[in-house]
């Protein structure tokens, strides 16, 4: 289980504003450690939006995606209170799901 | 329509790997709702920026500054950690994509982008030089890209 997510959401005008910060590694696989080894790729490949049952962002990352990734997005929609909930799968199977309440 | 056949046919173009497959597909199992696409490894294992364009089915795309911006720094002191964004004023987004020319993979990430939700997201990606920054955003089934020189005085990339 990946660690926690931090999410912001909150609506204004019909607009609601998801912006979210990680937590992993985002190794690239060509990175050497100390020994001269190569520190093995270790990365977020999908990341997932949820509203209500129904998707609002789908994305696919790569290694240059910096570590600790940050994605900001907005969907229209969504009311104060209403939850978002955001996924994501990591190259070695592992994930994490966390949901946020929208703000006003 | 034609968005689900293609992705079906690049779900089956990548399933090289079996091992890969099941990794991809066990994870897709555990998770709600159905997975749209599966990682596309050719697109973000490919080295220049005219292969990635390729695997994602967006050769030659329209080159257009005005209807993407693209929003990046002229410098980054630190290329660990180069925030990038992307907004379009064409209708009917349906993707976007970040690619850095120089990185050794080049694509960074692709962003489905359903209707109702805003041509507009923002990340931070890594550089390992001074190098272009691509943004590639498709609407209404054809592609437009636009790029931005970003110079990077300490590279993300570690060694």
């Amino acid at each position: 289980m990946g660690k926690p997510m931090k999410i912001r959401a909150s609506v204004k005008e019909g607009m609601t504003e998801v912006k979210i910060l990680m937590q992993h590694e985002m190794e690239t696989g060509l990175r050497k450690d100390a020994d001269g080894a190569l520190i093995p790729a270790w990365f977020i490949t999908e990341v997932k939006a949820e509203y209500q049952g129904r998707v609002v962002l789908d994305a696919q990352f790569g290694q240059s995606i910096s570590k600790n990734p940050y994605l900001m997005f907005s969907f229209k929609g969504g009311s104060a209170g209403e939850k978002v909930k955001i996924s994501w799968v990591d190259n070695k199977g592992d994930s994490r799901s966390d949901e946020v309440t929208i703000s006003a | 329509m034609s968005k689900e056949i293609d992705l079906g046919r690049r779900k089956a173009l990548s399933t090289g790997g079996i091992g890969l497959l099941a990794l991809f597909g066990g994870a897709s199992l555990l998770r709600p709702g159905a997975a749209l696409a599966e990682w596309n490894k050719p697109a973000f294992t490919s080295k220049a920026v005219d292969e990635a364009l390729s695997s994602l089915g967006a050769a030659n795309p329209e080159e257009n500054s005005t209807l993407i911006r693209l929003t990046v720094p002229e410098i980054a002191e630190n290329g660990s950690v180069v925030p990038v964004g992307i907004s379009s004023s064409l209708p009917n987004v349906e993707q976007i994509a970040i690619m850095v020319d120089k990185n050794p993979n080049v694509l960074a990430a692709v962003f489905n982008i359903p209707a109702g939700t805003a041509a507009e997201v923002t990340t931070r990606v890594k550089m390992g030089k001074t190098a272009h920054v691509v943004a590639l955003v498709k609407a209404d089934g054809k592609y437009y890209r636009t790029s931005k020189e970003v110079k990077v005085t300490a590279g993300g990339c570690g060694g």
